[in-house]
């Protein structure tokens, strides 16, 4: 799954231990089998078929990522080797202590976080339920709800701007505050972008959660259901006990998935107001560190490093019981 | 609420329609609502497109219109050149999707049908590195950009500032998650069929291209879509690894146009909508492929 993924930018979602069970303890065995009959240039051919993939991965996105890290602890101007000098931790220190933005970010990056699992995955989650109960025009609704998923969010930038605009916005010209003076300005005050924003990022992840909850929702066996029903459960009883709990692998996708899209959360906020006061984030410190007049590439990759490591502690645990679980199937 | 003994009797009847009980109409008008709620947004920006500046300025953008029509989008489109930025999307979009799908293939075969205990630790690298947010690498990939000399293999003479550079990059982040998503797909493929063939004294690649490959169509099906979509979307890599203005794709091109009619709210708007037009196309047509893409890999496949 953004990605979107992305996103895509979307966050992608590897399964949560998937792969029929039978079919994988039988694939254990067979690859001797396999190679036994592989002659020299199928050997090669194999060799070729991994290898060029992942050198191109391994070299852009992980070499580079831990080329970040490597960065982190020099200055460098960016022309030539030589003048690459070590300066241990003093980018860190000069981000922790001296950045009037690095804290900001850091809160609204947690912020973006709470508020997207709070409002829009519940509302999702409430959706995908009300959907499920075959109901007619069920197709069409999820359309709806579902269609901000497909439009880049550079784009949802834009059409949330027609509605927040101070002077010619639907809001404010719906509550008369577009006359000069009167102005609410929703994209640029510091106590209000935020909010602004993440209301138009809650209205496409309410949709992706919904998306993601009805493919778990088809999973649930539908004995339980009228089990739950025939002891007396009412409807939110069976949802509560008998539902819930057999959605936890949905959870924990839609939880990795959420903590990846607040770290990700850039290309919105860009469109906005290009993360002016009140809506910095850690992604967009990194890019204006890049595409900025002052480019530092040591305390850039920094303040990557930072995202990095809150990346890998959800993402490392996440993939490790993954991976077990399908191991031990 | 009377919908438990509504939910049993669909499951149990699903060719009968329940007559209509309250809570049943209550749930539609409640769903419609939202729904028209979740398209608010859009049909509030079409409408602005559709009107005139020189009406909205006037009136305001809350007031009834006097005259509706596509004026808006055809500047929009002319003015700007959009063909141009298009034909810049589909440049990098199709040899993207092509190329991803074609490496993650062949890694997802590899790891699928021979290694099983390389399987493990290659896909790990594959996942994890598609899940990190893409400003961790971005800043020494910037550099690696620069410092890449193509002369005479790409406009720029580098890496940087090329179709080619955004190529490679999306190849790159969005092989892991296809590799993944494929190699599960493979792994449900009963071996016999490979074994079979290679008793016989097929060749590793025909045992690829010819009889795993076309067994994959579905999964490759949705993957290429949920792949043109991203791909299309995306606005990031973009913005940093191209400079001239001329060259970016469209999604990211967006954020200079809105700078050209600066002062008609309404022609960003109609600019905005044509940009998603391609993408809802897509999505409107392959809807089921796009989902099923998206939670092939969330569930099982």
């Amino acid at each position: 799954m953004t990605t979107t993924p992305t996103e895509s930018p979307e966050a992608a979602t590897p399964p949560p231990g998937s792969g029929p069970a039978a079919k994988t303890a039988k694939a254990a065995k067979v690859p001797r089998g396999h190679r036994r009959l592989l002659t020299r240039r199928d050997r090669l051919t194999l060799g070729l078929m991994a290898g060029l993939p992942t050198i191109l991965h391994v070299a852009l996105v992980w070499v580079t990522a831990f080329a970040s890290i490597a960065l982190a602890f020099t200055t460098w101007d960016g022309i030539g080797f030589d003048s690459i000098k070590w300066v241990g931790f003093d980018n860190f220190k000069e981000l922790f202590t001296n950045n009037p933005q690095f804290w900001p970010a850091v809160e609204h990056n947690i912020i973006w976080f709470v508020a997207l699992i709070l409002i829009p995955t519940p509302l999702g989650l409430f959706l995908a339920v009300q959907l499920d109960k075959q109901i007619r025009f069920s197709r069409v609704y999820q359309t709806a709800f579902f269609l901000p998923v497909v439009m880049s969010l550079a784009v949802i930038g834009f059409v949330w701007q027609l509605i927040y605009n101070p002077d010619t916005g639907l809001i404010n010209s719906l509550i008369g505050a577009n006359e000069p003076g009167h102005y609410i300005d929703w994209i640029g005050d510091p106590d209000l972008n935020l909010w602004a924003i993440l209301i138009a990022a809650s209205w496409r992840h309410a949709g992706y959660m919904m998306i993601l909850y009805l493919a778990g929702l088809k999973g649930v066996d539908p004995s339980l259901r009228e089990a739950s029903a025939l002891d007396g459960a009412n409807e939110w009883q069976t949802f509560k006990n008998v539902i819930f709990p057999t959605l936890r692998p949905t959870n924990t996708v839609v939880l990795v998935v959420t903590i990846i899209e607040a770290l990700r959360a850039f290309d919105l906020v860009f469109v906005f107001n290009k993360g002016a006061e009140g809506t910095e984030l850690l992604s967009i410190l990194v890019t204006n560190n890049i595409i900025g007049e002052s480019s530092r590439i040591g305390y850039g990759s920094a303040i990557a490093v930072v995202l990095l490591v809150i990346s890998l502690v959800v993402i490392i645990p996440y993939l490790i019981a993954t991976f077990r679980k399908e191991r031990r199937a | 609420m009377s919908t438990t003994v509504d939910t049993t009797a669909a499951t149990a009847a699903p060719k009968e329609r329940t007559p209509l009980r309250p809570a049943r109409v209550l749930l539609h008008v409640f769903l419609a609502g939202m729904a028209l709620a979740w398209l608010g947004p859009l049909l509030w920006a079409l409408y602005a497109a559709m009107r005139p500046y020189g009406e909205t300025s006037e009136k305001g953008y809350v007031s009834w219109p006097d005259k509706l029509s596509f004026d808006n989008f055809t500047n929009a489109f002319t003015q700007s050149d959009m063909t141009h930025y298009f034909l810049n999307t589909l440049i990098v979009a199709v040899p993207a999707v092509l190329v991803t799908l074609f490496l993650s293939s062949m890694v997802a075969f590899y790891v699928s049908r021979f290694d099983f205990r390389v399987n493990i630790f290659l896909l790990l690298v594959f996942t994890a590195g598609n899940l990190l947010p893409q400003q961790v690498i971005i800043t020494p990939l910037y550099r690696l950009y620069l410092l890449i000399d193509l002369p005479g293999i790409t406009m720029s003479g580098k890496l940087y500032d090329s179709a080619l550079g955004l190529v490679l990059i999306h190849v790159a982040f969005q092989s892991g998650f296809c590799a993944f998503v494929l190699s599960n797909y493979m792994r449900s493929l009963p071996h016999e069929l490979t074994e079979a063939a290679l008793v016989d004294g097929a060749s590793v690649w025909r045992l690829y291209w010819q009889i795993v490959l076309p067994l994959c169509k579905p999964a490759m099906a949705a993957l290429g879509t949920l792949l043109s979509i991203w791909i299309y979307n995306d606005f990031f890599w973009a913005l940093v690894l191209i400079s001239t203005g001329e060259n970016m794709p469209i999604t990211s091109a967006l954020n200079n146009l809105s700078g050209q009619y600066f002062t008609d709210p309404n022609l960003v708007a109609a600019g905005a909508l044509l940009t998603a037009i391609p993408t809802l196309v897509v999505y409107f047509a392959l809807q089921r492929q796009f989902v099923s893409g998206l939670t092939l890999g969330a569930n099982k496949g």
